[in-house]
C-alpha cells in the first residue's frame, strides 16, 4: 500500500487483468482455428453498430449491474456472497408473485410492486445466511452456496407445481398481465419518434431502474453513517467493533441489501423480457456479480463499466456462436480469466507495477 | 419393496457415492493443510472431459485416467499458484477454477469433435469396465440366489475398479492423515502454520502437496464420472457433485470415515430421486424429488448452524501464509 498512486490501483491494475485475460481468449481463438481479429470485429458489429445489439448488451448490462452491485456491496462488509444466483432466482419468485397475484393498473405501479417483490424474496435468501454467520458462526461462503442449490430446488418445486398453469407442460408460470409489461427499448424509442431502433431487443425500463441502484448505492457506501459503518467493519472488524459497530447488525443489513440487489435482477429478466417466470431464468449472472464487482472494484461506477464490458461479452458472444464455430463459452472462459486475474492472481499484476513505481519513484 | 430392489438402490447409492466420495476426500486433503477449494468442481468436469477425449481418441481407459488427472493437476496448479505463492483469495480463485472448467470444456471439445459439447461415447476399452468378484452369480440368475448370495452379487460385486480403489481411500486417507509424520504435519499446517514454519517445515511445501493429492483424487473422480458412471462426457456433467462433495466435507467434520458415511448418505439421496416409484411404494405417499435433491444442502446447512453438532473447520483454513518480517 502506498506505493502506487491510487488511480494506478484503481484502473491499473484492472486493466492490465483483462488486457492478459484478453490475450489468453486470443491464443485461445487461435488454436481454435479462427482468427481472434475477425471475431473481435464480429462482435463489435454485432454490439455495437447496431440498435439491436445494443438493445441486447444493455439488458445482459442490466443484470450484471444488479449482481455486480450485489457482490459489491457484500464485498465492503468484507464479505462474499456467492449466493447471488440463488437470490436473483428467489427474487423471481417475488417478481411472478407480484405480477400474477395483483392486479396492477399500469406498468409503472407492477415495477415498483415487483421491485419490493424481489428485494424482499432476495433479502430473505440472503438473510437466511447472514443470520447464520452473524449468530452461528458457520461459514457465509458455504452457505450461500448451498442456498443457491435449495433456490433451485424450490423455484423447480413450483415451477413443476403450484404455479404451473393446468395443462401446461413447460416448468413455467403463466403469463403475466399485459399491464405489467415493461416498455422495452423499441417501444421508448418508437415514442421519442425513433422507428425500428432497437427492434425485438429485450433491453427495457429496468435498465434505468439499475442506473439508480448504482447512484443510491454510491450514496449508501460513501455518503451515510451505515455506509460508513460497513465499510468500518470491512476494514477491521475488531476495530468496528471497538468504536461501537455491532457485527451482527453490520452482516445482516450488508447481506440483505445485497441479497436485495440479487434480486432485483429478476425484474429485468422476468417482467421484462420473458414476461412470465421460467426456469434457469438467471443464467448465471449472479456468478458473473463476481467478475463485475471484482473488475469494479466494488465502486458502482466501476461495476457500472464492467457490467458494460461483460454486457458487450455476452452480446458478442452470442454473435460469434452464430456466426463462427467459436462457441458461447469462450465468454465463460473470459469472465473465469477475469475472475483470476483481478480477484486471485492480483498480486502477479501488481508486484511488478509496485516495482516499476518504486523505481520511478527513485529515479525521480 | 422387496429386498432385491432395496439391493438395486444400494447398488446405484454406491456407484453414485464414489465421485462425491473421491472430491470429498480430495477436499478434506486441501482443506485440512488450510487451502480452501471450491473447486472442486471444476476440476472433476476438466478431468471428466480430458479422460474421455484421450479414451475415445486411443481408445485406452488408462491413457484416458491419466490425461483426466493430469488436467485436474493443471488446474490445482493454478489454484496452488494464487492460494499459496500470490496469497490470493482462495475462494476466488476456486470460483474462477469452476468456470475455467465449464467454459474450456465446451469450447476444446466443441473444436475436437464438434459434437455440440460432447465427447463420442465410449465403446469398450475406453470404459472402466464392471469388475465381478470371484463367485457372483450373473444379474439373469439373482433372483433366484439366497439372500447373502444377492447381496454379495448385486451390492459388492459388479462395480468397476474406480469404485473400490474410492473405497480403499477411505483407510489409506485415514493411515496418511493419523498415522504418518507427513499427515500430522499436514494437520498441523493447516491449523497453526505459523508452528509448522518454526519446526523447520516448509509451509509452501506442505500445502503444495496437499494441493496435489488434491488434484489426483479430483482427477480419479472425473475420470469415472466420464469413463465408469457413464460413457463419455457431456457438458457439465459434473451437474454440482463437487458442491455436494463441499457439503459432504462439512457434514462429515473433515475426517475421513465420516466422509465415506456422509458420501454414501449424499449417494443414497441421489439413487432415491432417480427412484421415485420406490420411495411411494416404501413409504405410501409421493416424496418431492426437489426435495431429495435439496436435501444435501440442507442437512448441510443444519449443520453448519450447529443445531446438531458443530462442524469446526480447520483453524487456518482460507488464510494465506505470510512469514513474519
Amino acid at each position: 500500500m502506498g506505493v502506487m498512486p491510487k488511480w494506478a490501483d484503481v484502473v491499473l491494475v484492472p486493466l492490465i487483468s483483462l488486457i492478459i485475460a484478453a490475450l489468453l481468449s486470443a491464443l485461445l481463438i487461435l488454436a481454435i482455428g479462427e482468427s481472434p481479429v475477425a471475431a473481435l470485429k464480429l462482435m463489435i458489429e454485432g454490439t455495437l453498430l447496431r440498435s439491436s445489439g445494443w438493445g441486447y448488451m444493455l439488458y445482459y448490462t442490466t443484470n450484471f449491474i444488479f449482481t455486480g452491485l450485489a457482490v459489491s456491496v457484500a464485498f465492503h462488509a468484507a464479505l462474499f456472497n456467492i449466493g447471488g444466483e440463488g437470490q436473483a432466482m428467489m427474487g423471481g419468485l417475488g417478481v411472478a408473485l407480484v405480477c400474477l397475484f395483483i392486479p396492477w393498473p399500469h406498468w409503472s405501479f407492477a415495477i415498483i410492486g415487483a421491485s419490493l417483490g424481489a428485494a424482499f424474496f432476495g433479502m430473505i435468501w440472503a438473510g437466511l445466511p447472514a443470520y447464520l454467520q452473524a449468530k452461528r458462526g458457520s461459514h457465509i461462503v458455504i452457505t450461500t452456496i448451498m442456498f443457491n442449490f435449495i433456490a433451485a430446488g424450490v423455484l423447480n418445486f413450483f415451477l413443476v407445481g403450484a404455479l404451473k398453469p393446468k395443462g401446461s407442460m413447460d416448468p413455467a408460470t403463466a403469463n403475466f398481465p399485459a399491464a405489467t409489461h415493461l416498455p422495452t427499448f423499441e417501444d421508448m424509442a418508437g415514442l421519442l419518434g425513433f422507428e425500428k431502433m432497437f427492434r425485438a431487443a429485450p433491453a427495457n425500463v429496468s435498465f434505468f431502474l439499475a442506473l439508480v441502484a448504482c447512484v443510491l448505492v454510491w450514496f449508501l457506501i460513501w455518503r451515510t453513517p451505515l455506509g460508513y459503518e460497513i465499510r468500518a467493519m470491512g476494514k477491521s472488524e475488531p476495530a468496528a467493533r471497538y468504536a461501537g459497530i455491532g457485527s451482527v447488525k453490520i452482516i445482516m443489513v450488508a447481506m440483505m441489501i445485497s441479497g436485495a440487489l440479487s434480486g432485483m435482477m429478476a425484474i429485468n429478466t422476468t417482467q421484462g423480457e420473458s414476461e412470465r417466470l421460467i426456469l434457469n431464468f438467471t443464467e448465471g449472472a449472479g456468478f458473473i456479480g463476481i467478475a463485475v464487482a471484482l473488475m469494479g472494484r466494488s465502486h458502482p461506477l466501476g461495476v457500472f463499466l464492467a457490467a458494460l464490458l461483460f454486457g458487450f461479452l455476452y452480446q458478442g458472444g452470442a454473435e460469434l456462436a452464430l456466426w463462427t464455430k467459436i462457441p458461447r463459452e469462450l465468454i465463460v472462459v473470459i469472465q473465469a480469466l477475469v475472475i483470476l486475474f483481478t480477484g486471485a492472481l492480483t498480486l502477479m499484476v501488481r508486484r511488478p507495477l509496485e516495482r516499476l513505481f518504486l523505481s520511478l519513484r527513485r529515479g525521480g | 419393496m422387496d429386498f432385491l430392489t432395496l439391493l438395486q438402490v444400494l447398488d446405484s447409492s454406491l456407484r453414485l457415492a464414489t465421485p462425491l466420495l473421491l472430491a470429498c476426500l480430495a477436499g478434506l486433503f486441501s482443506e485440512r493443510a488450510g487451502i480452501f477449494d471450491i473447486g472442486l468442481e471444476g476440476k472433476m468436469l476438466a478431468a471428466a472431459f480430458l479422460s474421455a477425449a484421450i479414451a475415445a481418441t486411443t481408445g485406452s481407459v488408462w491413457l484416458g485416467l491419466l490425461a483426466g488427472v493430469g488436467a485436474s493437476l493443471l488446474l490445482s496448479a493454478i489454484h496452488g499458484l494464487a492460494s499459496i505463492t500470490l496469497r490470493g483469495d482462495q475462494i476466488i480463485s476456486g470460483v474462477a477454477i469452476n468456470f475455467l472448467a465449464a467454459g474450456l470444456t465446451v469450447v476444446i471439445s466443441q473444436d475436437w469433435f464438434g459434437q455440440g459439447g460432447r465427447t463420442p461415447p465410449l465403446l469398450s476399452g475406453g470404459r472402466f469396465e464392471p469388475l465381478s468378484l470371484p463367485g457372483a452369480v450373473p444379474a439373469k440368475e439373482i433372483s433366484q440366489a439366497g439372500p447373502f448370495m444377492q447381496l454379495y452379487s448385486e451390492l459388492l460385486s459388479g462395480h468397476s475398479l474406480l469404485v473400490y480403489v474410492a473405497l480403499l481411500m477411505v483407510p489409506l486417507t485415514w493411515f496418511v492423515l493419523y498415522k504418518t509424520r507427513f499427515g500430522l504435519r499436514l494437520r498441523a499446517v493447516g491449523e497453526n502454520p505459523a508452528a509448522v514454519d518454526t519446526a523447520g517445515i516448509s509451509v509452501v511445501g506442505l500445502r503444495y502437496a496437499a494441493v496435489g493429492i488434491c488434484g489426483v483424487l479430483c482427477g480419479i473422480a472425473g475420470a469415472y464420472m466420464a469413463t465408469a458412471l457413464q460413457a463419455g462426457f457431456v457438458k457439465d456433467m459434473s451437474a454440482g457433485r463437487g458442491f455436494i462433495a463441499l457439503a459432504a466435507l462439512i457434514f462429515a467434520k473433515w475426517r475421513p470415515w465420516y466422509a465415506l458415511y456422509a458420501c454414501l448418505l449424499f449417494g443414497f439421496l441421489q439413487a432415491l430421486a432417480l427412484r421415485p416409484d420406490v420411495i411411494e411404494g416404501a413409504l405410501g405417499f409421493k416424496v418431492n424429488v426437489q426435495l431429495l435433491d435439496v436435501l444435501p444442502y440442507i442437512l448441510t446447512v443444519i449443520i453448519l448452524a450447529g443445531f446438531v453438532g458443530k462442524a469446526i473447520p480447520p483453524r487456518a483454513g482460507g488464510e494465506p501464509y505470510v512469514k513474519e518480517r
